[in-house]
């Protein structure tokens, strides 16, 4: 099932209601119990997030190091609170994100499938600039350039 | 002392995340040699390598294996790759450096084990670790080291990644389970365990990527050259992850036994800033709090144990002089309380009630009683939840309650948090 809805996100950038019954018509299931599955992992959007998620990882080892403050500027550069998609639907803003396995370069966020990690604000601001600048991505295609860069 | 190393010694070998870059530093000799030995050998190699799970329990490999009845088939190998335990990158570390030593290990389990399919388990944040090894798999079944008959030998196995989706809970071993099948991901119900009645009700062995990284060296070295590293009590060595105020947060590979935390700590370059010692945890977040008294005792299963804590999944958060404890209580309890699957009513209410009340707790308001209410929730929580998650959501915050009481005091009414109030501006 994991796999089904995954193919799903990736063409879509969410779970439409219409492909989660389709994904139940097809494992010989009732619409619910697809849902309740898809509720249950915090990855799997119900609604479309902005074309770039950015997830800042708030958790111990990342706090210690900054974290708050990576937060507070990336909500100032983007004009958005924690949770919430910029006007132009280019950035959605999250930043109750458990621990990424990234605590080695902590400060670090994720931005669609990639990790940046040992965060200043200048660093955060060239990243935003970064992904402004790209050509929109289309959902399912890489999201960035990832890694330490 | 490079020879010490067992895990990460290819580490930035060039190519070495390829197939051709792999075997030109002799990667893939290990599972060669394993196919011509029976599985009986192979576990009495693993057996007297003194290999214990890297996964946090620390349960031993080879007697694990041999929990499998005999003649029962299929047979499953999970690899727990959901490596979420906050403090922990060891396992991705593993994979970006090295994802054909955890292939390798995971086809030697599997040839020992005669299990048909072995599924990677990865944690879907780590969505570049898995296009890797999806790529590195394609490699070993165009290599003939995976499918159908592997190295020409009449074994077929079959080697499938599988993203998980964001939830810790995954990384219990029958969690993971319940997730493999298309399921919510909660704990079963034990006995029976996995090796009797485990993915599909078939017989199945769950293990870690630090864990099965070891097999290609133990089985071309043999055990007995693995269990010269560390000590006898903990033989081998070890990836901690080190992270918080160290000058050089990152991944050490290190012998058991014989090196201590302040070996660990000097080796991450230190307190950073030239601060003191406040507080460490080792093992990840869910392991009990220890202090600078703790410094000298060694990375030793029963030494962490005798401490009051556990080396667990391997990882040491540091923390500096000026660091908040009800702050970082708080946080993990937050994590608890996120990631709680909701199958028992301990964790889902505990974890809750903990939450609402440490931030009460570390916003000043909470009154001098409610530290009380917060001993009174977590000795409901300990040992009678259904999983470990549940109990062990209730160690960090309990130990550093008993380690620093006046600093949770001090928050009692405060307004605001006392420590960050005294912090210089500049911390
Ligand atoms: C809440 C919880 C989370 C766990 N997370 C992981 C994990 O992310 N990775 C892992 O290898 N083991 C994890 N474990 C331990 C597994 O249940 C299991 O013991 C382990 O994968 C066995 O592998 P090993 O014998 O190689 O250590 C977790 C256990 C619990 C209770
Ligand atoms: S202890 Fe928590 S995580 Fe474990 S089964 Fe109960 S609710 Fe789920
Ligand atoms: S605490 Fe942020 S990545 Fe681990």
């Amino acid at each position: 099932m994991l796999p089904a809805l995954w193919a799903v996100q990736d063409q879509f950038g969410y779970l439409p209601s219409a492909a989660v019954a389709a994904v139940a018509e097809e494992l010989e299931l009732v619409p619910s119990e697809v849902a309740a599955v898809s509720s249950f992992y915090s990855m799997y959007f119900s609604h479309k997030p902005g074309q770039h998620f950015v997830q800042v990882c708030r958790n111990v080892s990342c706090a210690l190091r900054g974290a708050d403050g990576i937060l507070a500027h990336l909500g100032r550069v983007l004009g958005v609170e924690d949770g919430a998609t910029t006007a132009d639907g280019l950035f959605t803003l999250e930043g109750t994100v458990e621990c990424l396995g990234g605590c080695g370069g902590a400060p670090m966020m994720q931005v669609d499938r990639y990790s940046y990690e040992d965060l200043t604000p200048d660093r955060c601001d060239n990243i935003i600039a970064a992904l402004r600048a790209a050509p929109p991505v289309e959902p399912g295609r890489d999201g960035g350039p990832g890694g330490r860069s | 002392m490079a020879d010490d190393l067992v895990l990460t010694r290819l580490v930035g070998r060039p190519g070495v995340t390829t197939l051709e870059g792999y075997e030109r530093v002799g990667g893939y000799l290990g599972l060669r040699k394993a196919v011509t030995l029976t599985p009986e050998q192979i576990i009495d190699e693993v057996k007297s390598s003194g290999l214990r799970g890297r996964g946090g329990a620390g349960f031993p490999t080879g007697t694990k294996w041999s929990f499998l009845p005999r003649d029962v088939f299929p047979r499953y190998l999970c690899v727990n790759a959901d490596e979420s335990e906050p403090g922990c990158f060891k396992d991705r570390y593993l994979i970006d450096e090295l994802p054909h030593q955890l292939l390798e290990g995971v086809l030697i389990a599997a040839f020992t084990l005669r299990v048909s399919h072995a599924f990677i388990y990865i944690r879907g944040e780590y969505r570049a670790q898995r296009e890797l090894l999806d790529r590195c798999v394609a490699e070993a079944y165009e290599a003939g080291l995976a499918g159908r008959g592997i190295l020409g030998t009449e074994w077929d196995c079959e080697v499938i990644v599988h993203g998980g989706a964001g939830a810790y809970i995954c990384g219990e071993e029958t969690a993971l389970i319940d997730s493999l099948e298309g399921l919510r991901g909660q704990p079963r119900l034990k006995p029976p365990f996995p090796a009797i009645r485990g993915l599909y009700g078939s017989p199945t062995v769950v293990n870690n990527v630090e864990t099965l990284s070891n097999l290609p060296f133990i089985v071309l070295e043999g055990g007995a050259a693995y269990a010269q590293r560390g000590t006898a009590a903990s033989p081998g060595t070890r990836v901690f992850c080190v992270s918080g105020h160290v000058e050089r947060p990152g991944n050490y590979e290190v012998p058991m036994g014989t090196t201590t935390f302040r070996d660990l700590l000097q080796k991450a370059g230190g307190v950073w800033k030239g601060r003191a010692l406040k507080a460490m945890q080792p093992g990840g977040g869910s392991m009990q709090i220890l202090g600078p008294q703790h410094l000298d005792v060694p990375l030793d299963f029963k030494a962490v144990a005798d401490a009051g804590s556990s080396l667990g999944a391997g990882a040491l958060v540091v923390m500096d002089q000026t660091t908040c404890l009800v702050d970082v209580a708080k946080r993990l309890v937050d994590f608890y309380h996120h990631e709680s699957c909701g199958k028992c009513a301990p964790c889902r209410e505990g974890t809750y009630f903990e939450s609402q009340l440490m931030h009460r707790l570390e916003a000043g308001i909470a009154s001098e009683s409610e530290l009380a209410t917060l001993s009174d929730i977590c000795a409901n929580m300990d040992g009678r939840c259904f999983c470990p998650l549940g109990d062990t959501a209730t160690w960090f915050v309990m130990s550093a309650y008993r380690m620093f009481p006046d600093e949770f005091l001090a928050h009692c009414g405060a307004g605001r948090c006392p420590v960050r109030a005294a912090r210089p501006a500049a911390a």
